[in-house]
């Protein structure tokens, strides 16, 4: 099948802020959005528990009915047209953080019918990341659905809650918020996917 | 559960760097060691996001104007241009392409670069380009220098440019690094050197086109980029 050999990855480095982030792309929601706002943030950590200052993440998502605004999405037609499901965040936000301010997105259809619980596709990229990492964030407060996910509900139970942003005190006036913490190593390591 | 045959073409970790790799020394802490869960196959991963026309602004493919605020750039100005295909051999249309690099005397304008080499006011070095219905992406520059780093004694960068592209969908996304033909840096490089294959690490090396080359304006280099997550065919998808 494959004729081409593939062109290798390399480090995204410690300077690609002015290449890919110019400000605003961690920024979903714009007026006319549709679904119920939500912030994603928390911190990439190294097996010494340090806060990792040059990441980058990418996350990908659907709206908030579930669809992705994709060729591939037979229901694009009907994708909210205020809302792209991409964005980017360095993790250089107060405290080493990384942000997002997105819509939870909707459920999206699996294999065989199944539907798949509400989630992001997340990518990292750092210094010292020679290939990027990949893997998905749930929502702690969708229990039902997340055990009925065909993805989430095959994985090794003792890590499916690495892969769990859980909702955090809510602040008067803001969106309702969720932290999903990512370790790159040591106890509690994220589980990633083959990327 | 049994895993299904792969609907898309994997990585191929014959060419692409591992994540443990000790002489890149910021790997040994942020690696992971536990072993990788095999990829989801749904459409979450076949979809990715989609750029147009609009999302590119005139000036975005020429690194030698972008950032122009009194003067041109100093250094030798380059054309770079090549095909993205997938692994299958097909062009991917319309695909962003992002790219960014230091200027002429390897000093990138990032508030963190520390390096006691001089910023250009005339060049920032970034760039975005859409490949056109072949595949194809150019885009005009400005030779970058080599720098220093603190990976190990007297370490210095290749010249090198990096790029980010995307693909169709979130799986043939691909983050990597264009060099330069007959650079001797490379083989003291433990970031090239990461790449575990003589012919994957030849890939990363552009080709000197006389062709891509501009007369009296500047030379040419043709880099072209393959990336995984090609559809495979049914044929090819059923499971043995």
């Amino acid at each position: 099948m494959a004729t081409s050999l593939q062109t290798p990855s390399q480090t995204v480095g410690p300077f690609f802020h002015y290449g890919l982030v110019f400000g605003g792309e961690n920024l979903l929601v714009r007026d006319g959005t549709r679904g119920r706002r939500i912030i994603v943030t928390g911190r990439v950590f190294d097996g010494d528990s340090a806060a990792v200052p040059d990441a980058m993440l990418e996350i990908w998502q659907a709206d908030a009915a579930g669809i992705y605004d994709h060729p591939s999405d037979p229901r694009r037609g009907q994708a909210d047209r205020h809302f792209t499901g991409f964005g980017r965040s360095p993790t250089n936000f107060t405290g080493n953080c990384y942000r997002f301010e997105t819509v939870k997105p909707g459920a999206v259809p699996g294999p065989k019918g199944v539907p798949q619980a509400p989630h992001l596709a997340v990518r990292i990229f750092s210094r010292g990341l020679l290939t990027h990492l990949s893997t998905r964030c749930y929502f702690a407060d969708e229990t039902a659905a997340n055990n009925a996910d065909p993805v989430f509900a095959r994985l090794d139970p003792a890590r499916r809650a690495t892969l769990l942003a859980r909702p955090e005190d809510a602040i008067a006036g803001a969106p309702p918020c969720y932290r999903f913490d990512i370790h790159l190593q040591g106890p509690g390591e994220t589980l990633f996917f083959q990327p | 559960m049994t895993e299904a045959a792969p609907a898309l073409t994997p990585m191929d970790w014959t060419v692409h760097p591992p994540y443990l790799h000790a002489p890149y020394n910021s790997t040994v802490k942020r690696a992971p060691r536990l072993p990788l869960v095999p990829r989801p196959e749904t459409l979450s991963e076949f979809t990715g996001p989609v750029y147009g026309e609009d999302r590119i602004s005139p000036l975005d493919h020429d690194l030698t104007k972008n950032a122009v605020r009194n003067a041109e750039p100093l250094g030798e100005r380059i054309i770079v241009t090549g095909r993205v295909t997938d692994d299958a051999g097909r062009p991917v249309r319309r695909t962003l392409v992002e790219v960014w690099q230091a200027n002429a005397a390897g000093r990138y304008v990032h508030k963190l670069d520390q390096h006691d080499a001089p910023i250009d006011p005339n060049f920032t070095g970034a760039g975005r380009i859409l490949t056109n219905d072949r595949g194809e992406y150019r885009f005009i520059s400005i030779r970058p220098g080599a720098y220093p780093w603190r990976n190990h004694a007297n370490a210095w960068r290749p010249p090198h440019i990096h790029f980010s592209l995307f693909g169709d969908g979130f799986l043939s996304r691909l983050v990597t690094q264009m060099y330069f033909p007959g650079d001797p840096l490379l083989a003291l490089d433990p970031i090239y050197n990461g790449i575990p294959d003589e012919k994957g690490r030849q890939r990363l090396i552009s080709a000197y086109d006389h062709g891509v080359t501009q007369p009296g304006f500047g030379l040419g280099y043709r880099f072209d980029i393959v990336l995984c997550g090609a559809r495979m065919t049914p044929f090819e998808n059923r499971p043995a």
